[in-house]
């Protein structure tokens, strides 16, 4: 297992696809030393475009890169990058259906301290919402290099979300295997399933430490975003007593929606409770004291798994 | 370039604009004021042997590119695209229709062959067009990618964005034509916000400007043919007339996106007979 931020496996990926792949081109938005996409950038910087601080601009000079043919990741803060290019992601990504591939880091409130704009909390919801739209979180170091080579060999717009801090590695190198639009089964149990999804894989598995042998808790991790692997979370539902989501995003549009969704096209009735940002603006803090103060952390987890009573 | 050949562009610009009008009248809504100030615009680019083109190949890899960023201005591009070649004239039927085969939509997509991106939304088409010449300036140095936007669409800060990373690239073979009919949708351009004065702005931006009559076609002419530098991208501005060619739309925001009656049809085609 490799410990480590879900950006530094997306350089690590992004500098292996400079070898391999020669049409992979690389942009950021003047933010590449944080976001890791400097890592390519210096060895293959004939194509490294760094845009400067201008995300629309960045999405859209992708857009004509793809159209090109190229295989353009353009990459900044999840908050700048969606935030600033949703009308260009609309229309020269998504209507365009442009091989375009935009990476946000730094997403959630466990970008801590630099308080809450630049805790972006909406863009799982931005990009589901989009047609055409693949959406990915990894959950860990590896997941995330692994995650950034599929996404190039994969044609189509993609949004991939990736966190600031380290997370403990999850997946063996030698034997995981990423893919897209499945969702990964951590631990099978039998009394509860928690669905979650980027630094909340990490949340829950200290939840499970604290619940010791008090109950048997299946863990999915929920990477891909759309599609949604509907055929593992109903699956899972079937096979535990209780449901709960996790997520470092805001409740609203988010995983627990989707598999709200995909519970009730199948008419699928469980006790349910979503981990999720409660539709409210968080402030600075430690992405720690904010996981607690917010209803994120791994003690939030434990409470609900024993709240919810099948 | 020769009287003759000035002469024939001539007509085929007044072919064009009687299409445009016709196709407009047909769909029941469109934009007939800002296709017809841009006529003049694709008409040399099209069928003036600058745009290198094969319109039975549309995807030819090396081909010039051309962006409508303006995207309003639909019913000159289809026109245009239809007189290349791209797809018979007969499609033309399916304008702003539900089950366009060619998805001839209002604002412009990629699905219908010769068109390179959706566009509708202003000031996105310089960003895409530099994303295009940035990824073919290796393996097709001499390919162009020209890109036609509106003047009100400069308001727009994204273009001010995209002129600043084209200098930084020093990206020469990308063309920027601004079609500046000085009126927009709600009013003129100078009274919503001016945009004045254009050159030394691009100037500042780090770009090399031409300045012409967007309707004498041969400067437009002259202004194409022009060797690109070494060092900057550059930007024509082509002074031109909102409407040009029908003397009631001349000008006119009330012409910005209004289809032509059958009377006022029949009025523009007798003034572009």
């Amino acid at each position: 297992m490799v410990d480590g931020a879900t950006r530094d496996g997306y350089g690590a990926g992004l500098v292996e696809l400079g070898t391999s792949n020669p049409n992979v081109v690389v942009l950021d938005s003047g933010v590449s030393d944080s976001t890791r996409s400097k890592k390519f950038g210096d060895k293959f910087p004939d194509r490294f475009f760094n845009m400067g601080i201008s995300e629309g601009d960045m999405v859209c000079t992708a857009a004509g890169l793809a159209q090109a043919g190229k295989i353009p990741f353009a990459t900044s803060f999840a908050c700048f990058l969606l935030g600033r290019s949703m009308d260009q992601t609309l229309v020269s990504v998504a209507y365009s259906n442009t091989n375009v591939k935009l990476v946000g880091t730094h997403s959630g409130l466990a970008v801590g301290e630099d308080g809450p704009s630049a805790q972006m909390i909406v863009d799982i919801a931005y990009t589901r919402a989009i047609p055409n739209m693949t959406v990915i979180q990894p959950a860990d170091w590896e997941e995330a290099r692994q995650a950034t080579i599929a996404l190039a060999n994969y044609k189509g717009p993609a949004y991939m979300r990736l966190g600031r801090s380290n997370v403990k590695g999850i997946y063996d190198p030698k034997t995981y295997k990423f893919e897209i639009g499945k969702a990964s089964v951590i631990k099978q149990g039998s009394d509860a399933v928690v669905f979650a999804t980027g630094s909340m894989v990490e949340e829950t598995m200290k939840a499970l430490e604290q619940l010791g042998t008090e109950m048997n808790v299946t863990v999915v991790n929920v990477s891909t975003l759309k599609p949604l692997d509907e055929a593992t979370i109903i699956d899972q539902v079937g096979k535990n007593k209780i449901v709960i989501t996790a997520e470092d995003h805001n409740r609203i549009g988010g995983l627990g929606d989707a598999v709200c969704e995909v519970l009730m096209n199948h008419q699928i009735c469980k006790p349910f409770k979503r981990i999720a940002v409660n539709d409210t603006f968080a402030e600075t803090g430690s992405a720690s004291e904010l996981y607690e103060k917010y209803g994120l952390s791994a003690n939030h987890i434990v409470r609900a798994l024993r709240e919810v009573k099948a | 370039m020769n009287n003759s050949k000035v002469a024939h562009l001539e007509n085929r610009a007044k072919q064009l604009r009687r299409k445009i009008l016709k196709l407009i009248h047909k769909a029941g809504s469109g934009h007939p004021g800002g296709s017809l100030s841009a006529t003049d615009l694709l008409t040399a680019l099209y069928f003036g042997d600058i745009l290198q083109y094969d319109s039975k190949d549309p995807h030819k890899p090396g081909r010039d590119r051309f962006l409508l960023s303006k995207g309003h201005a639909s019913a000159l591009l289809y026109c245009t695209l239809a007189e290349a070649g791209y797809f018979p004239e007969e499609d033309l039927a399916d304008y702003r229709k539900i089950n366009s085969k060619l998805f001839l939509s209002g604002h412009p997509h990629p699905k219908t062959p010769g068109v390179e991106i959706a566009s509708g939304s202003l000031g996105q088409g310089l960003s895409v067009a530099h994303g295009i010449a940035l990824g073919i300036r290796n393996e097709f140095p001499s390919a162009r990618v020209y890109v036609v936007m509106g003047d009100g669409e400069l308001q727009e800060g994204q273009v001010w964005e995209a002129a600043m990373s084209a200098a930084k690239f020093k990206s020469t073979n990308l063309i920027a034509i601004v079609d500046n009919n000085k009126v927009a949708q709600d009013n003129l351009t100078k009274d919503l916000k001016d945009i004045e004065p254009l050159e030394d702005k691009w100037r500042a931006f780090g770009w090399e400007t031409l300045r012409i009559d967007g309707h004498d076609m041969s400067q437009i002419m002259d202004a194409l043919q022009k060797p690109v530098g070494k060092e900057k991208p550059r930007v024509i501005i082509a002074d031109t007339i909102k409407g040009k060619g029908v003397s009631f739309m001349e000008g006119q925001t009330a012409w910005h996106g209004v289809a032509p009656n059958d009377e006022k049809l029949e009025a523009a085609l007798k003034e572009l007979a």
